[in-house]
């Protein structure tokens, strides 16, 4: 019989987060030995602020993911309001309230499309949002001919959302300043931990993921919940979409966002949600998108001349991550 | 049976099967001849399935030996029972839908050229095969084209294309049509005159009466008797299958009975769209549904439940009409279902024993503006495991982690914090062992005592003997018959269960 006294390396999220974290912590160690700029503020505010915009793509991969589902048009979603945004803006002249409505509207669409399709008609979520994924970016190339979208002067006070700054300190050799994307991550960070903790939706996705069947049979709208689990990660697609082309100022529909539905579901994975369903925490999945970040960084500065191979890199640490992790789990637990 | 002995393809000799401790199958002797029909009967759980098992080398045996034509054998596994002529047509079919008839009557030996599979010479044998058992059907077409009953004839022509001598069918009938089991009666005296010998499962006892040459009887895991063909009488048989003590293990607390809790009038279940089911049950009453398997104990309760809504009349719960949609309907009623199946349907395994038990309850009781209210849930989950005696178990461990029999006190567990008026259990204890049985059993006198309606479909005669008050018995989707406790006996129920039992309509009893 195993031990009565409650052991939080046995709880699955608390080994989940420290091992990630300890992840992060080796990245940040061996760069910051290698290379002297890592540790710079201006790398180190580079970094925040990428974490916080893959965060946010990660955090609607994480929803999705726990009930045991998939969304494959993330990064479609993202080119999809990058470039309708400044198009509605400069080329159709809307105003800056009903552009963000649009462009909002559209990802929640989007998501209750994914739900009620994968739901309703019980097709794979695979499937569906593999379509998404086509579809979206080729409708975003057509709507603006494949033209490259941007702001050029304008809306400096729009973008100041994604590229302003709050400065913490301002010593003389260490000025960080926190991008105010992070205080955006942070809100909806916080309010993601919420939904998934406190809330009885956040329950009800975790036991959906778990067992459907189970959830059914214990009077959870399971249909209810899946939809509105992919309109949270459509919607937060939608926002990352947002913040990245006001940070970039240039979305070139054939490529932008192109790939970051795997960095999301590869944070969310890393940060301890099973593919499964019915695991997964949000402090996890933020530091997996951090570590997604750091790595890309450190790359960068340790070793530029393997940029070209930087995919087999970050796919080689990810996976024997999680190598180390299973196992080290199965040797913890005996199975 | 000496004299017979030189007849015999298949023998088994003192065969027994434990698992884990407990008996299974003791001691058990028969003989199959070459061109007979050896029916097996029993009720649910005296041994039949773990004795195909163990003949057609599924299962080995714990003690005693197999014999084919009078040699000793063992079957390590079913490719060895099969080479030495023994098949097994299950219950399931064991058989890919997704593929061809043809590949799956030679699926495993694919007749092949240069190490690729000849997809004609199998039509030609399939189509050779499949007409000799007058079934006219193309070898390419998908299996799951067929209907059950065409795909069991798949199956047996699969057994014949391996030569097969002996015939295991598992309740081959179960889920045919008359037409199609008529059939199958043809196809299987065929296979007597080609000189096959065929052990039959079934609970269908007038078919075993058409059919048998002879027929073995099993109770409790031991055998019981053996009918030559001349002694072949369904009284005798039932008689054989029950007489047996109705244990003490029941501790019986009077409760006198309340208002009427639920009431079904004309309800006709999904399942079963053409029966119209009547009955109540009132408030502290513990009413058992017995019935064979396939008899609809089960979409009888899910239908109440709204797991699958029913399609036609109504349900009046409390004194409200409310026939539900769904399961939250039915929660908010005050009916809940502890299911048959607890690990699909029951548990989120991989989900803390807490969560499990606050999960339905959340909804109505332990949420602030759709906040969880985690003190609630901590206390709740608290109360619960004490009330239920849920031990060695940590509120954060997954469930997973638990024995069956606390698994099965935590699906209880999840319900009675919803404080319910009906509970609705099905196959309450299979599967747990006997010290969680006795405590599920003391909780539901408990439970009834506190005036909750209980409603629960069991397999288990002693326990339908046991618990029950009164007693539903089903046959084939319809209520075939009402019986209170103090008529109760075990040969009533059976003769109800396999359809010569009363056949009037119940009447919906006054409240």
């Amino acid at each position: 019989m195993r031990s009565h006294r409650f052991n939080p390396l046995n709880s699955i999220e608390g080994s989940k987060i420290l091992g990630i974290s300890c992840l992060l912590l080796a990245i940040g160690i061996y760069t910051t030995l290698s290379t002297d700029r890592f540790l710079l503020a201006g790398n180190l505010e580079n970094i925040v602020h990428r974490t916080a915009l893959f965060g946010i793509l990660s955090i609607g991969a994480a929803f999705v993911i726990i009930t045991g589902g998939i969304d494959l048009s993330i990064g479609s979603v993202v080119c999809l309001t990058g470039v309708l945004l400044p198009y509605l803006l400069t080329q159709c002249q809307w105003p800056i309230a009903a552009a963000l409505a649009a462009v909002g509207g559209l990802s929640i669409a989007v998501g209750a499309f994914h739900g009620i399709m994968i739901t309703k008609l019980r097709l794979q979520p695979f499937v569906v949002t593999l379509c998404g994924l086509l579809l979206y970016r080729g409708v975003a190339r057509g709507i603006t001919s494949d033209q490259s979208q941007g702001f050029g002067t304008a809306f400096k006070g729009l973008r100041t959302l994604a590229t302003g700054h709050m400065r913490l300190f301002s010593g003389d050799d260490f000025n960080f300043r926190l991008p105010a994307t992070a205080l955006i991550l942070i809100v909806v960070a916080l309010a993601a931990m919420v939904i998934l903790n406190k809330t009885v939706f956040g329950r009800y996705l975790l036991a959906i993921g778990s067992n459907p069947e189970a959830a059914k049979y214990s009077g959870i709208n399971v249909d209810r919940a899946t939809v509105a689990a992919y309109i949270l990660c459509s919607t937060l697609a939608g926002l990352g979409g947002v913040l990245f082309v006001l940070d970039i100022n240039a979305a070139q529909p054939s490529d932008f966002g192109n790939f970051y539905e795997l960095y999301a579901i590869a944070a969310a994975v890393l940060g301890g949600c099973s593919l499964r369903g019915g695991e997964g925490n949000i402090a996890g999945v933020v530091v997996g998108a951090a570590v997604m970040v750091v790595l890309s960084n450190a790359i960068n500065l340790v070793h530029p001349q393997y940029q070209n191979i930087e995919f087999a890199i970050i796919g080689g640490v990810i996976l024997a991550g999680v190598t180390a992790d299973a196992l080290i789990r199965r040797i913890l637990k005996g199975y | 049976m000496a004299s017979s002995a030189t007849n015999s393809v298949l023998e088994a000799c003192g065969v027994g099967k434990q698992f884990g401790g407990v008996s299974a199958l003791k001691d058990v002797s028969l003989q199959v001849r070459r061109g007979e029909v050896l029916a097996v009967v029993g009720e649910n759980g005296a041994g039949k399935s773990t004795l195909m098992k163990i003949l057609a080398g599924v299962i080995q045996p714990s003690e005693g030996s197999l014999q084919v034509d009078g040699g000793h054998v063992t079957f390590s596994s079913v490719e060895q029972a099969l080479l030495m002529g023994v098949a097994l047509i299950h219950q399931e079919l064991n058989l890919a839908p997704n593929l061809d008839i043809g590949a799956n009557i030679f699926l495993g030996r694919e007749p092949s050229r240069f190490g690729l599979i000849s997809k004609r010479k199998i039509a030609a044998e399939a189509t050779q095969l499949l007409a000799s058992l007058g079934l006219d059907v193309s070898p390419y077409a998908r299996l799951d084209s067929l209907s059950i009953g065409r795909q069991q004839l798949v199956e047996i022509a699969k057994a014949l294309s391996i030569n097969a001598r002996v015939l295991i069918m598992d309740e081959p009938t179960s889920s045919l049509s008359q037409q199609e089991a008529n059939r199958l009666y043809d196809v299987i005296r065929q296979l007597k005159d080609r000189d096959v010998g065929i052990v039959y499962i079934s609970h269908r006892l007038q078919e075993v009466v058409d059919l048998a040459d002879r027929v073995v009887v099993l109770r409790d895991g031991e055998f019981v008797g053996e009918l030559e063909q001349t002694q072949i009488d369904r009284d005798r048989i039932v008689r054989m299958m029950v007489g047996r003590d109705v244990s003490q293990f029941y501790q019986r607390t009077p409760h006198p009975p309340g208002n009427t809790a639920i009431v079904a009038r004309r309800l006709r279940t999904a399942a079963f769209p053409r029966e119209q089911l009547d009955f109540s049950v009132r408030a502290g009453e513990i009413v058992g549904v017995a019935g064979l398997v396939g008899a609809g104990r089960t979409e009888l309760l899910t239908t109440l439940f709204g797991v699958t809504p029913a399609v036609g009349g109504s349900l009046t719960i409390a004194g409200q009409e409310l026939t539900p949609r769904n399961p939250a309907e039915a929660i908010r009623a005050g009916v809940v279902l502890a299911p048959e199946d607890r690990r699909s349907t029951g548990l989120m395994l991989t989900l803390s024993v807490e969560r499990n038990l606050s999960l339905a309850s959340l909804r109505n009781k332990l949420n602030v503006y759709g906040f969880i209210r985690g003190r609630g849930e901590s206390e709740l989950c608290r109360q619960t495991m004490d009330q239920l005696e849920i031990k060695s178990a940590h509120p954060r461990w997954p469930v997973r982690w638990l024995s069956g029999g606390n698994q099965q006190k935590v699906v209880l567990g999840k319900w009675l914090a919803t404080q319910p008026s009906v509970l609705l259990l099905d196959e309450p204890t299979r599967g747990i062992d006997i010290g969680s049985k006795s405590e599920i059993y003391r909780l539901m006198h408990e439970l009834a005592g506190q005036g909750v309606a209980i409603v629960f479909a069991s397999s288990d005669m002693e326990e339908i003997l046991g618990l029950s008050d009164r007693v539903l018995v089903m046959h084939q989707g319809r209520m075939a018959g009402e019986v209170e406790r103090e008529q109760l006996s075990e040969e009533l129920i059976l003769q109800m269960a396999i359809g010569h039992g009363s056949q009037k309509p119940v009447e919906p009893a006054a409240s």
